[in-house]
């Protein structure tokens, strides 16, 4: 095993005891805390994967912001300190053969597709990477009509959150 | 003389390579020696400080400072040290133990981890992050959730209320913050810092001087201090998320905010001071460590004469500055900064004649704000009822 393979089975098994731990703690708080740990495990994949700005970017907004928020919309609710009722509900056992089941169809799938055998692209020929990004999202040749699309939506939804926020 | 640090870096690596150490081990052993190294000086830089700041806040209050405890006082701060090592860390009976005791430690490092992407000279730096400046953005996104676990375990209303109050003002003003960080990526074509000193031939605060003071206001509310000190106002909830804590866990969140304001001094040297750069700089690296600390001074003593001389300001007022000024004066100046540098490139402007007309452009955004300001204003004034004259004090009529 070599020193990245290493670390990388660290961060992978970091962020899905976190996830795990996401949805098993009873306390509304703690559990959003695990969830930014989750989250910071995502961006040290990244950072693995020798993409630094996805990883930076991974960070700002869903610890900076989206994470936050959560943890805020949670404070705001009363007994915070006390923990929340029982974690499941009788369906618990149909959800659990589901995401089996899911997992279990993903990994045959990502195992026969040919992607299983590729190799992370190499970027020490670039000189700048995110020069490079940020030309291919508004390159007509690459993603600009994607990032277009995205950008239109986030307005919408800006404008709409001010509408319901607005004083009649 | 050449480069005194590639030699030091040279012979630790040569001596552990003659211990029988692999080449990655060395490499390891030597990166880790480094990062001891960086966050220790940076400690340690907070011990002067303290000493520093008392001493101004004294001269600007008219009063000598701290005194007594050696020459000038310079031992104050030892003396200080040794009373809160030696303090009992006490710890709420219902608070949420483990997070209590965490949250300390993720706001120092929040801060800590600023520094390693800060180049010191052209070579010494922890690490040449081609997103620095992002980076530098994504770890402070840590500080706002310390603040945020140390609020909420507590369990204290104080504390929590100081947390809701940290949170809307940083995640607020990082708006205003992120975009006036981009004007000199943008300037620079680069989000690496080193490229950003590189590309300083003219300093960036000529070209941008208004994204360097929206830079600096911002960042000064992001620390919390006064006047944007209302996340542990006193007066009103006691001393805000950190209510709670005492000992060292408190001195850390001290340590952490006086750190915080000195790595704003050396963001602003960085970004729109030119950095390391300086007469001989290239060919005598201490030197450009001089310039560099010369110009984090620079910027931290703004901000602690801003912090002594204005009264805290209002909730209200602190969001209305940031969303109806702050945001959409530095939306206009970056579009504006975009378009203007595209086209001294069709003409092939650079150097002085580019930071000109950069500079001219932020004059004319400027005057044309204060007229806004000032229209404003007078609406306000009209829209304000009109009372008759009363007399403030009548005698009384005898009767």
């Amino acid at each position: 095993m070599t020193g990245l393979e290493f670390v990388f089975v660290l961060i992978a098994a970091l962020t899905l005891f976190s996830a795990v731990m996401v949805v098993t703690t009873p306390n509304m708080v703690r559990a959003a805390l695990w969830l930014i740990l989750a989250l910071f495990g995502v961006a040290g994949t990244f950072v693995l994967l020798n993409a630094a700005f996805l990883a930076v970017v991974q960070v700002v907004v869903y610890i900076g912001a989206i994470a936050v928020l959560m943890i805020f919309a949670i404070m705001l609710t009363r007994k915070v300190m006390k923990d929340s009722g029982p974690q499941t509900n009788s369906t618990w056992g149909l959800a659990a053969l589901i995401a089996a089941a899911l997992f279990g169809g993903l990994t045959f799938a990502l195992t026969r597709s040919p992607a299983a055998t590729l190799m992370a692209p190499d970027f020490s020929t670039v000189s700048d990477p995110v020069a490079e990004l940020g030309r291919a999202l508004v390159s007509p040749q690459a993603y600009v009509i994607p990032f277009e699309v995205a950008s239109v939506l986030l307005l919408a939804a800006m404008i709409g959150a001010i509408y319901v926020a607005w004083k009649k | 003389m050449g480069d005194p640090f590639a030699l030091i870096s040279q012979w630790f690596t040569n001596l552990l390579l003659g211990w029988g150490l692999s080449e990655s081990a060395a490499t390891v052993i030597r990166l880790l020696v480094g990062a001891v190294i960086l966050a220790t000086i940076s400690m340690l830089t907070v011990v002067v400080l303290i000493w520093v700041e008392r001493k101004l806040a004294g001269r600007l209050q008219d009063r000598p400072g701290p005194n007594r405890a050696g020459k000038f006082g310079l031992l104050q701060p030892i003396a200080d040290m040794i009373k809160i090592f030696t303090k009992e860390i006490v710890t709420p009976a219902q608070a949420d133990k483990t997070i209590f005791h965490l949250a300390p430690v993720v706001f120092i490092a929040s801060v800590l981890l600023m520094w390693v992407v800060i180049p010191f000279t052209a070579t010494v730096m922890g690490a040449n992050l081609n997103v620095a400046v992002l980076y530098v953005v994504a770890v402070g996104a840590f500080g706002v959730v310390a603040v945020l676990m140390a609020g909420w375990s507590s369990n204290n209303k104080f504390a929590l209320l100081g947390a809701f109050r940290a949170v809307a003002q940083m995640v607020s003003y990082e708006v205003p913050m992120v975009l006036a960080l981009m004007v000199p990526v943008l300037l620079a074509r680069s989000m690496g810092l080193t490229d950003i000193v590189n590309a300083q031939s003219v300093w960036f605060i000529v070209a941008a001087p208004i994204a360097a003071v929206i830079f600096l206001i911002t960042s000064m509310a992001e620390v919390g201090r006064a006047p944007f000190d209302l996340l542990e106002a006193e007066s009103e909830i006691v001393a805000g998320y950190h209510t709670e804590y005492s000992g060292m866990e408190f001195g850390m969140f001290y340590v952490a905010e006086f750190l915080h304001v000195w790595t704003i001094g050396a963001l602003l040297g960085t970004l729109f001071l030119g950095g390391w750069r300086g007469p001989g700089a290239e060919t005598y690296p201490l030197l450009g460590i001089l310039y560099f600390y010369i110009k984090t001074f620079i910027g931290y003593f703004i901000v602690t004469w801003i912090r002594l001389s204005l009264p805290r300001i209002r909730i209200d007022q602190m969001l209305a500055f940031n969303w109806k000024f702050l945001t959409p004066l530095i939306l206009v100046v970056l579009i504006f900064t975009a378009i203007l540098d595209k086209v001294l490139e069709v003409y092939a402007v650079s150097g002085w004649g580019h930071a000109l007309s950069m500079l001219a452009l932020n004059v004319v955004i400027g005057w044309a704000t204060v007229q806004a300001l000032k229209k404003v204003e007078k609406s306000r004034q009209r829209r304000r009822p009109e009372f008759p004259p009363r007399p403030v004090a009548v005698a009384p009529k005898s009767e």
